[in-house]
């Protein structure tokens, strides 16, 4: 039974998530963190917005958050955002990694050590390679990963370069992505 | 192969505190406490740069070889730090902090986890414009004392000087960032007149103890990287060091929460994190 659901994206990213995230039950059994890479701006108004149009829960993470179903966590700007084997988030201020901080690979390993086979791992539109090696580290630790179809997302280059470095299980048009995952939580 | 990974991961989970007990016992740092992600990351990171096959194999080497410890403490401390970090820190720390340090005769500061000085001397500028400097002594800490000497001496590349430029003036700052340094062959120098006040100090905080009675105690991205436990004990250091009414300013992304000090501050700005020991 998967126990996690983690989403990586940058440019284009928002509006992608907007495509996802309110089309997810009030009873999604799966707790979502994800990486927006937004610079050094804040989430303050998407997070508001998407809270008004969902179902779960949004908010910005804060550190040793207890990680629980029915919410979705951002990570903050500026800060990696990690997942602690005991199931809470956790924040680093280390250098960037692929010029990104927070970083999607950063959370998306965390996560494996902490979820093992039991996680889902969301490549979406982005300009840069990051989550790649990220995206890999969940597949090898026998989890389920994902990524939006590069034909058509906005940016190309991140869903590319995941499905370059990681054998995908699935590629899905962005409309198609909300269902599969509704079907990914609710298996046993 | 694949599953080859698993296995050495597996195992990794037990060899990190193995290790991490073996560097305590030898060389006093304690890391036990720190978060295990984080530590988790950087042992990989350390592993991998120098082609180990696993913590076992680097636990024999940290065991025997000091240069090497010193080197796994740069891992481990992360010295990642800008000039007026969080303008709006800085901001607010002028509105909310400054009025009630001017009526102090005499002012004593903590920078726990000063890094590479940065912090400091950023907090020396605004004292300064505000009158408060000469009045001050700080204490300038980190267990690392490569910062230390890099702070001490104020020497830092042009590389970044833009951002921090920037940030001064979203912080605030009344003069021109340039007042306070001199450029040569590349880096910039701040003014020795700014550091004038300070000590800068080899202090640990996890095993390290109370050494004044200080007003103000600045720690900001330090907490983030350490267990709950470790967290209550710093923050019950703190309050120990703080006068009544001292003021306690911490990250952007940390807090007293699930901390045993909890309600005994009052928050001046709960968003920037600036918080005032209450009296009794
Ligand atoms: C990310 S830097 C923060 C620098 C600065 N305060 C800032 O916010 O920009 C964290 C610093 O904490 C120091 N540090 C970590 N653990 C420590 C400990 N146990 N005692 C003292 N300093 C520590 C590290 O050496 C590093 O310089």
């Amino acid at each position: 039974m998967n126990k996690a659901l983690v989403i990586g994206t940058s440019f284009g990213g928002l509006e992608a998530l907007k495509t996802i995230i309110p089309a997810l039950p009030a009873d999604f059994k799966l707790p979502i963190l994800v990486v927006l890479h937004i610079g050094d701006n804040n989430n303050d108004s998407f997070v508001q917005y998407l809270n008004s149009t969902s179902q779960l829960c949004i908010k910005e993470a804060e550190e040793k958050d207890e990680i629980k179903k029915g919410y979705v966590y951002f990570a903050p700007p500026n800060y990696h955002m990690m997942v602690e084997n005991d199931e809470t988030i956790s924040f680093s201020a280390d250098p960037k990694v692929h010029h990104s901080r927070p970083s999607i690979d950063v959370l998306f390993e965390s996560a494996a050590w902490t979820y093992k086979n039991r996680l889902v791992g969301v490549i979406l539109t982005g300009l840069n390679q990051d989550g790649a090696y990220g995206l890999k580290a969940i597949k090898d630790y026998g989890g389920t990963t994902l990524v939006e179809n590069p034909e058509n997302a906005v940016a190309s280059i991140m869903p590319k370069a995941a499905l370059t470095k990681c054998d995908v299980d699935f590629v899905l048009e962005l409309n198609e992505i909300s269902n599969k995952l509704i079907e990914l939580s609710a298996q046993d | 192969m694949e599953q080859n990974k698993s296995l050495v991961i597996d195992n990794i989970d037990i060899e990190i505190p193995l290790f991490l007990e073996a560097v305590f016992q030898k060389y006093s740092y304690d890391f036990r406490d720190y978060s295990k992600a984080h530590v988790k990351r950087r042992l990989l990171h350390r592993m991998s740069v120098g082609h180990f096959t696993s913590i076992s194999q680097m636990q024999e080497k940290v065991l025997r070889d000091k240069a090497f410890f010193i080197d796994l403490l740069e891992d481990l401390s992360i010295n990642v730090t800008e000039m007026f970090r969080d303008p709006d820190f800085y901001k607010s720390f002028r509105e909310n902090v400054v009025p009630t340090l001017k009526t102090y005769p005499f002012i004593k500061i903590w920078h726990a986890g000063c890094s590479t000085g940065e912090e400091v001397y950023s907090l020396a500028i605004l004292l300064k414009e505000e009158g408060l400097l000469d009045r001050c002594q700080v204490y300038a800490t980190d267990f690392n004392r490569k910062v230390l000497e890099i702070a001490k001496h104020g020497i830092y590349k042009t590389q970044e000087l833009d951002k921090f430029q920037r940030n001064y003036i979203k912080s605030g700052g009344k003069e021109k960032l340039s007042d306070y340094y001199t450029l040569k062959y590349g880096s910039i120098k701040f003014d020795q007149a700014l550091s004038k006040q300070v000590v800068f100090a080899d202090h640990n905080l996890v095993t390290d103890h109370v050494f004044a009675e200080v007003n103000l105690i600045l720690c900001r991205n330090v907490l983030i990287y350490f267990n709950r436990e470790l967290q209550n004990k710093v923050i019950n250091l703190f309050h120990e060091s703080l006068v009544h009414s001292g003021h306690l300013c911490l990250g952007s992304k940390e807090s007293l929460r699930f901390t045993q000090h909890e309600h005994s501050f009052v928050d001046i700005d709960s968003k920037q994190k600036i918080f005032k020991k209450k009296i009794g």
